[in-house]
């Protein structure tokens, strides 16, 4: 095994610290921004299940999200881990 | 190595996972057909409600007992081998309190949309923990979190403030759920709130005492399934019934489109006064689907951002993720943990549309004679009021609305008053099922406040164990390691006597809780003592801790203190302005420096405290003194309070600490924030003070540097190695 050296720590943490904003960017547009539209957007229905999108998006639509990207995180922290060769031994 | 033999063990142990808590689920289910069928042939409801609560319980403590261990890393990480789905369901029911199976329904139904601040700030939150904290201290391979402060700012200061700011944001935190777990007992099933409150005293502490984090986590999974069974099997039968599919989050868009109608039905036939922006008393309709009724926008974004913080704060759901194998696993972890909550969550808003839809058309506007017998249950409680009065039986509810003058008849929106405890609680009667299924909702409830207590305990002993006593008190010299403990002992002494002088009894006389207080621990130590390891000792310490801050929670939750629950939202405020940026930062940004760290936990977390005490017990000082003034009603824009009015009275002239009817209460403060938002103020100061003075004092020294590099890597071993 051999220690990476201090260039290739770096450039780890820059890509890890890219995809941080990345994400904490989604957060803060699905956590605040969206909601910030909520009366507008409650003038759209949406077809069939008949929620006010507004709503709809405080309700639930956040929340999925909230979950598909930390799920997205995950996998992609993984792959930033591995290709600098940072990543835990199997 | 000694080991080796447990060590293929609880390998079969964690191959096994899957098929024990299968059975588990088939067995859960299995009784609760066996309950539906002694339902049928006549056993009377308090003995179904009886049953349940018992034999969750039991299996709740036999899994404590069976899991317990000797182990100092199993007590307090559960030996870092939790894979990382069945940790998200134990961070799921760790997660999810009384406030949010019982609570989060009613005040959506209340609120509103209002009301979803909540929903999205209990769950945005993960979302930072991934990012920002969890699996960088799970490498760093801590037990607790002031361990982490401590290694990171340079010792025991910060690892005592660490400890302070758990020790705040928990304890309350706790006690709100033994208060819920009594609360839930008694309202539902008849018990008495002392008894149910020590029944579940006695369960958490079966699970949590003997086995520690290891025994919480294989209990708080069979508690998640258990309460999310609970909480979705109502929900999906109404929406069966109502809609003919058994999806509750898509069928309840047709039942908001059905209120707004009827909303607006009420309006016009007089039966109801809509809320404008030129009055809105109480008793005025807020439409359901409408924004910003109840808190002002900067409160809304407010409660989502203080939650989600919060949420990345809170100690007791950090620890969690110091329990699995790997960086990896911690944060596959809390994407599990998210979807497990998710589940609760996005069905929360179902039966907040299905019962006001249930309400709206069912009980208001109807004739007084017709309206739906199954309030009757609620009314008897007290929960329940219509014109005025308990709606106790029919007869209470027509003598109570003839008293009014001029009353049509017919049910008024403004008639009617509903605790909000009963949304998710009456639902199984609302949908008609048989009591063996509200009677299940009972478990679950029981089951959310239960594991979360666990969890919270946990964290407090842990705290006071390992950081105080293990890491704070056992280095220092022989003698002034004995006048410590002997100032501790007299310390714990004390404020069990102090909790015991508290007008609670649970119907037994005062000695044998002092006995019982103190005989029980000592009765462990003595037995132990002498034969035990330096680590046996440690264990034994850490048993006693828990045993005695479970104890005075408990009797705090049995004299049903009247902040309590206001007191749960303070708890995430709290945590955020005093951990959020000292941990942060010290990952984030190598500058930081020890008396940077300090500085800003001291500044934002006294910050937050110190507004939140003065707006809800000095409101007079606050606002004669620091410039505080009225919040404002977030529909019409006026002052809640007319301050100057209420000076004047000499009644109110003074602070009147302890008085609820203060009528500046949590009604004053700065910028129009409520003080449930203090972390508001206190965050953003905290990360100042500690960049102002981070760049004032030395950098940190390169073996510090070196250490952050080293937690920002997943490969390579913890960096904290403690010896087993």
């Amino acid at each position: 095994m051999v220690e990476p050296s201090q260039a290739n720590t770096d450039a780890h943490w820059r890509a890890t610290t890219r995809l941080m904003f990345t994400h904490l960017g989604i957060w803060l547009f699905f956590g605040y921004i969206i909601h910030m539209f909520v009366v507008p957007l409650n003038k759209i229905v949406i077809p069939v299940l008949g929620f006010p999108l507004g709503f709809y998006m405080a309700a639930q639509g956040s929340l999925i999200v909230f979950v598909v990207m930390l799920f997205l995180f995950a996998k992609q922290q993984n792959r930033i881990d591995r290709e600098y060769g940072m990543a835990e031994e199997d | 190595m000694a080991t080796q033999t447990s060590t293929a063990a609880s390998d079969a142990f964690y191959k096994q996972l899957g098929r024990m808590y299968g059975t588990y689920t088939g067995g859960f289910v299995a009784f609760i057909v066996l309950l539906g069928i002694l339902e049928q042939i006549g056993v009377p409801n308090k003995i179904l409600g009886y049953l349940f609560v018992f034999f969750t319980l039991a299996v709740y403590a036999i899994i404590g007992i069976a899991t317990r261990t000797a182990q100092v890393s199993e007590y307090y990480v559960a030996g870092r081998r939790v894979p990382a789905f069945y940790n998200g369901m134990a961070t799921g029911a760790d997660w999810m309190s009384a406030a949010s199976f019982v609570g989060m329904a009613g005040s959506l139904f209340l609120l509103g949309y209002d009301g979803l601040a909540w929903v999205l700030g209990w769950t945005g939150g993960f979302v930072l923990v991934s990012i920002l904290v969890g699996p960088y201290l799970r490498k760093f391979g801590a037990y607790t979190v002031p361990d982490f402060l401590s290694f990171r700012y340079g010792g025991n200061f910060a690892r005592f403030l660490g400890v302070i700011v758990l020790v705040c944001c928990s304890f309350t935190y706790v006690t709100a759920q033994i208060y819920g777990t009594g609360l839930i007992a008694s309202r539902f099933l008849g018990m008495q709130f002392e008894i149910a409150v020590f029944a579940g005293l006695v369960g958490i502490l079966l699970c949590a005492m003997l086995g520690g984090m290891r025994a919480v986590t294989w209990t708080q999974i069979a508690q998640y399934i258990v309460l999310i069974v609970a909480y979705l099997v109502p929900i999906i039968i109404l929406s069966t019934q109502r809609y003919g599919i058994p999806i509750p989050e898509l069928t309840y868009g047709a039942a908001i489109q059905e209120i707004t109608a009827r909303e607006q039905q009420l309006v016009k036939e007089g039966l109801a006064v809509l809320c404008t922006q030129q009055a809105c008393p109480t008793g005025t309709l807020r439409p359901h689907i409408q924004p910003f009724m109840n808190y002002t926008p900067l409160n809304f974004f407010g409660i989502i951002f203080c939650m989600m913080v919060g949420t990345a704060s809170l100690p007791h759901i950090l620890m969690r993720y110091f329990t699995t194998p790997s960086v990896k696993e911690a944060r596959d972890s809390v994407a599990w943990s998210l979807l497990f909550i998710f589940l609760l969550y996005f069905s929360a808003p179902a039966y907040a549309a299905f019962s006001k839809l249930e309400v709206y058309t069912n009980i208001i506007g109807r004739d007084l004679t017709t309206i739906r017998p199954w309030l009757f249950n609620w009314g008897e409680l007290g929960l329940i009021q219509i014109c005025g009065k308990n709606a106790a039986s029919l007869q209470a509810v027509l003598d109570a609305c003839k008293a009014i003058a001029g009353h049509p008849g017919v049910l008024r929106f403004q008639d009617f008053v509903i605790n909000t405890d009963v949304i998710v609680l009456s639902t199984p009667e609302i949908a008609g099922l048989p009591y063996v299924i509200s009677g299940l909702v009972a478990a679950g409830g029981l089951a959310a406040a239960l594991s979360t207590a666990d969890g919270l305990l946990l964290a407090i002993a842990n705290a006071l164990s390992h950081d105080i006593y293990y890491k704070m008190i056992q280095p220092l010299p022989e003698q002034r390691r004995h006048i410590v403990q002997g100032t501790v002992v007299a310390a714990i002494v004390l404020i069990v006597l102090w909790f015991l002088d508290q007008p609670f009894w649970f119907g037994i006389a005062l000695r044998w809780w002092v006995l019982l207080s103190i005989a029980i621990p000592a009765g462990v130590v003595a037995f132990f003592w002498g034969s035990a390891t330096e680590v046996g000792k440690r264990l034994i310490i850490a048993r006693v801790l828990l045993f005695y801050v479970a104890l005075c929670s408990a009797a705090l939750a049995a004299t049903k203190p009247s902040d309590i629950l206001a007191m749960v939202g303070w708890a995430f405020s709290l945590a955020m302005a005093g951990n959020f940026p000292a941990l942060t930062l010290g990952i984030w940004w190598k500058r930081t420096t020890t008396a940077g760290a300090i500085a800003g936990i001291i500044a934002g977390w006294g910050l937050c405290l110190f507004y939140l005490v003065t707006s809800r017990y000095f409101p007079q000082a606050g606002v004669t003194y620091f410039g505080m003034s009225s919040l404002l009603n977030p529909e019409t824009g006026q002052a809640l309070v007319n301050v100057s009015q209420v000076l004047a009275d000499p009644k109110w002239l003074a602070d009147v600490p302890a008085s609820a009817a203060n009528p500046l209460a949590n009604k004053v403060g700065w910028f129009d924030l409520n003080n449930i938002n203090c972390g508001l103020l206190g965050m953003p100061l905290g990360f100042l003070v500690i960049y102002v003075v981070s760049l004032m004092t030395k950098e940190p020294s390169k073996e510090m540097q070196a250490f952050i590099d080293e937690i920002r890597k997943p490969r390579g071993r913890t960096v904290l190695e403690e010896k087993v």
